[in-house]
């Protein structure tokens, strides 16, 4: 059910969120030194393009990753196939954009 | 002649037209370097001849005798039963992930008709009229080629492979392991045919790199690896098209 652009998709995506989720971990290391605090955290993102391109390219990441991944999993053990297995693909990957990008929003420029 | 013997289990019926499969178990006498083939042969000269089972050449050549020995997919002529038995017991049934047509005998078309799909076929491009081509035996690519040029189309791994019991259009590690070689062969013409017929919705990407195909491969091939360099070359094209 995996095509070659699905399979390429799914490799970059992973190439590209490698590296986000080294700095995601070391930048949650860094911030929870002398406590969690979101004044902090907040501090850091708001107004920030650096950021917001960061964790805005993180959640189009994992959008696309997740999607095709729970594509093959939702055929190889669920059996769906066809029209379904598509919109189901696309559903996950909308929801997952959704939810990141509505965080990513709310923490940079809301 | 031994006096000892072993209790053989072994699945009967095809399943087919709402019939149950049932197992019947026999007693068969114990050899020294006894197959598992020459188990199944004994039930079936002494015990039961209505057992239905396939076998050519004996030696490991044909790829005819392969069948699920204690869960796990095997050439029956040479596997040892002393290298199988549980508590002086063995449990036989057709390969997995083929449809069984009676007894032991499975149904290998979907694995063949995945083999051609898969283009693995000759794609000549020379007539009788010209020479013979040359063949660098030192080349990467002849050495790709050769690590799977022995493989007796004995549907082991296909019967291993979890990813073709999950998705029915999956070709399968012994077709693309064809493909592989016949890509990697100079005498093949065929690089676009068979990159086109390995991305497809049942291709190579659909592989998961679990490896039982190179675990139980009985020649000791590497289809896995076959796969991954089909991947490779795939992905390659995908983007060279787009410079």
């Amino acid at each position: 059910m995996l095509n070659l652009p699905l399979y390429v998709a799914q490799r970059i995506t992973a190439l590209l969120m490698a590296p986000l989720v080294v700095g995601h971990l070391a930048v949650m290391i860094y911030a929870i030194q002398g406590g969690l605090d979101s004044a902090e955290i907040l501090g850091r993102t708001q107004g920030s393009l650096v950021w917001f391109l960061f964790y805005g390219t993180f959640v189009i990441a994992v959008s696309i990753h997740g999607a095709i991944g729970l594509r093959s999993v939702a055929h190889e053990w669920g059996g769906l196939k066809g029209i379904l297995l598509e919109l189901f693909m696309w559903l996950v990957g909308l929801a997952l954009f959704l939810l990141g990008a509505r965080a990513v929003w709310a923490v940079t420029y809301a | 002649m031994s006096l000892n013997t072993i209790t053989v289990t072994i699945q009967r019926g095809s399943g087919a037209n709402g019939e149950q499969t049932h197992t019947d178990t026999f007693d068969v006498p114990s050899y020294t370097s006894q197959t598992v083939l020459d188990v199944v042969s004994w039930v079936q000269q002494n015990a039961d001849p209505t057992l239905s089972y396939r076998f050519a050449c004996r030696v490991g050549m044909c790829g005819s005798c392969a069948m699920m020995v204690n869960g796990v997919p095997r050439w029956t002529c040479r596997t040892h039963m002393s290298k199988v038995l549980v508590n002086n017991a063995v449990m036989i049934e057709p390969l997995r992930n083929l449809p069984v047509i009676k007894d032991l005998v499975v149904d290998m078309d979907p694995f063949f008709d995945k083999w051609v799909a898969a283009e693995g076929v000759h794609h000549g491009a020379l007539s009788r009229e010209d020479p013979i081509a040359s063949i660098d035996t030192s080349s990467d690519s002849r050495t790709q080629a050769n690590a799977g040029i022995e493989c007796i189309n004995c549907s082991v791994c296909y019967s291993a492979c979890d990813t073709v019991t999950a998705n029915e259009d999956y070709l399968g590690p012994a077709a693309l392991q064809r493909a592989w070689t016949l890509l990697n062969d100079v005498k093949d013409e065929g690089r676009k045919t068979i990159l086109d017929a390995v991305s497809g919705s049942g291709g190579c990407h659909n592989c998961h790199s679990m490896g039982s195909c190179t675990v139980y491969c009985p020649n000791e091939l590497d289809p896995m690896s076959a796969i991954a360099g089909l991947k490779r070359e795939t992905a390659k094209r995908f983007f060279a098209r787009r410079k």
